[in-house]
């Protein structure tokens, strides 16, 4: 994963501040495979993240594969993913 | 259906207090809530006086996870419903969801809200506008938060007639209850102070211009010149009497007795404005004469004509000085669709301690013929009954009138 540029403390900050911090754990190295509904963060939340990521990192995500994307590691690859082809 | 509905929780934000009994102490004491503004500059406008809500944190309050997704008026009004379920003893989540629900008004929704979002998109684009900014603004959206928060899937909903929207609200949340759902939520809570809300308002010709706290808002007053805009209002809980009786309710404040809503005839018609139906038709549905009424909490515009046609509307039904009236909202300034529900639960508390509060620094015009309570709280014991009136901007008309719960207890 030497590519990686977009992290799991990136995906925090960004769900952090655009949406706050959820009650319990949140989003943790150990929570990357639970899905987003389960560590308090439903689907507007994700449409508020997906906007500030693009933004950010100058993407345009996929929608289609955006609404198949349920847990934060997927999240994170499909934009890492995105990253490295462009 | 004509179940009895009782007031058995009350949550209170207002400029001059937070919380139910530290309103009540302000307004007993005649402490006023209203000052310069200090959320934005208000040197530009003609305008410069409010009543803000101050010391109030919602971070401390409510989860993180809302703080981004509500305006301040949504915030105030989460927390006081938790307040007011306190104070009703109920924990909504041990109830069944489908056996509460809420109704509350609003008059502008969530403007601090849209005006930062509406900077996003003419400053930075509109990929930066937030996406909560799809229900954050919305009329309905502190009757949804608070469903949502506290799990009550009953009949929900919001009533827009600006200010009287308060009565209105309690009026729907009571004929949910009658048609079966034995807990509402209802009321309102307004705050638009931001400099989009305040150039709104002032649209409305209405506002004072004056620059001294204690002269700007004066009802009833032969210098009455506008009114002063405030934020909060309250949020009361509604029960089924038989089943606020079952569960053993800590409080019963009132029974929501009657209430009559009329709407005004065309300007330039000629035709008599609709006040003092809406005060007949409140009286006929409580069945209520008008000698019984203890206190009339009155709309108070403060602008001489509306001010007049609500002396002549109030003493038509009762009579020259045939009965007391205050306007203690001269301590908060107008709340809009909180100014009610807010006057509402001032008249539960009036009955509850059997004193009626002030109109604070008002000199009652000399040819106003009511009974205006002036200066001091007045003593009036026993304080059984009470009418509260409401008008909004466009020819709202709604009256209320809340009296003592004389059922069985046990």
């Amino acid at each position: 994963m030497s590519n990686t540029r977009f992290t799991v403390d990136d995906l925090k900050r960004i769900l952090s501040e655009g949406s706050g911090e959820p009650e319990g754990v949140g989003l943790r190295e150990d929570t990357v495979d639970t899905e987003f509904t389960e560590i308090g963060y439903d689907s507007l939340a994700l449409l508020e993240t997906n906007s500030r990521i693009e933004r950010e990192y100058g993407l345009r995500l996929d929608e289609e594969l955006l609404e198949t994307t349920t847990t934060p590691r997927a999240l994170i690859r499909l934009v890492n993913d995105q990253l490295t082809s462009a | 259906m004509t179940a009895t509905v009782v007031v058995t929780g009350l949550g209170v934000a207002a400029p001059n207090g937070l919380g139910a009994e530290d309103y009540w102490n302000a307004v007993l004491r005649g402490v006023s809530g209203i000052d310069r503004l200090t959320r934005f500059d208000p040197t530009p406008y003609p305008a410069t006086l409010a009543g803000e809500i101050t010391g109030f944190d919602a971070s401390a309050s409510l989860p993180g996870r809302l703080l981004p997704q509500t305006d301040r008026m949504t915030q105030l009004a989460l927390v006081g419903a938790d307040c007011a379920f306190a104070d009703a003893g109920v924990r909504p989540a041990e109830l069944p969801e489908y056996d509460m629900g809420v109704v509350t008004a609003s008059s502008s929704g969530g403007f601090e809200f849209g005006q930062n979002e509406l900077r996003n998109l003419w400053a930075k684009g509109n990929e930066y506008v937030s996406a909560y900014q799809s229900f954050a603004w919305f009329y309905a959206v502190n009757s949804g938060q608070i469903s949502i928060r506290n799990g009550m899937r009953g009949p929900s909903g919001v009533v827009v007639s600006d200010q009287a929207g308060g009565l209105d609200a309690v009026a729907q949340a009571r004929r949910q209850i009658r048609k079966g759902t034995p807990l509402m939520m209802s009321g309102g809570i307004d705050a638009s102070l931001c400099p989009w809300g305040w150039a709104a308002l002032i649209t409305s010709g209405r506002l004072s211009t004056g620059v001294d706290p204690a002269t700007a808002y004066l009802p009833f007053d032969g210098r009455a010149a506008g009114h002063v805009p405030g934020e909060g209002g309250a949020l009361l809980v509604l029960e089924d009497a038989e089943a606020a009786l079952t569960r053993a309710a800590p409080h019963i404040y009132g029974e929501v007795a009657g209430y009559g809503a009329t709407f005004d005839p065309a300007p330039g018609s000629g035709r008599e404005p609709g006040l003092r139906a809406a005060i007949e038709r409140a009286l006929e549905d409580a069945g209520t004469r008008p000698a019984e009424v203890d206190v009339v909490f009155a709309d108070a515009a403060a602008l001489p004509e509306l001010d007049r046609v609500e002396v002549e509307a109030i003493t038509a039904v009762f009579g020259p000085r045939g009965v007391p009236v205050t306007a203690p909202k001269t301590t908060t300034g107008r709340l809009y669709s909180g100014a009610a529900a807010l006057d509402l639960a001032t008249a539960l508390l009036a009955m509850r301690d059997d004193v009626i509060p002030p109109t604070t620094g008002v000199r009652l015009a000399e040819d106003y013929d009511i009974d205006l309570v002036t200066g001091a709280p007045r003593l009036l014991a026993p304080l059984r009954t009470a009418l509260v009136l409401a008008r909004g901007q466009g020819g709202f008309n709604s009256a209320v009138l809340v009296r003592e719960f004389r059922g069985h207890r046990g």
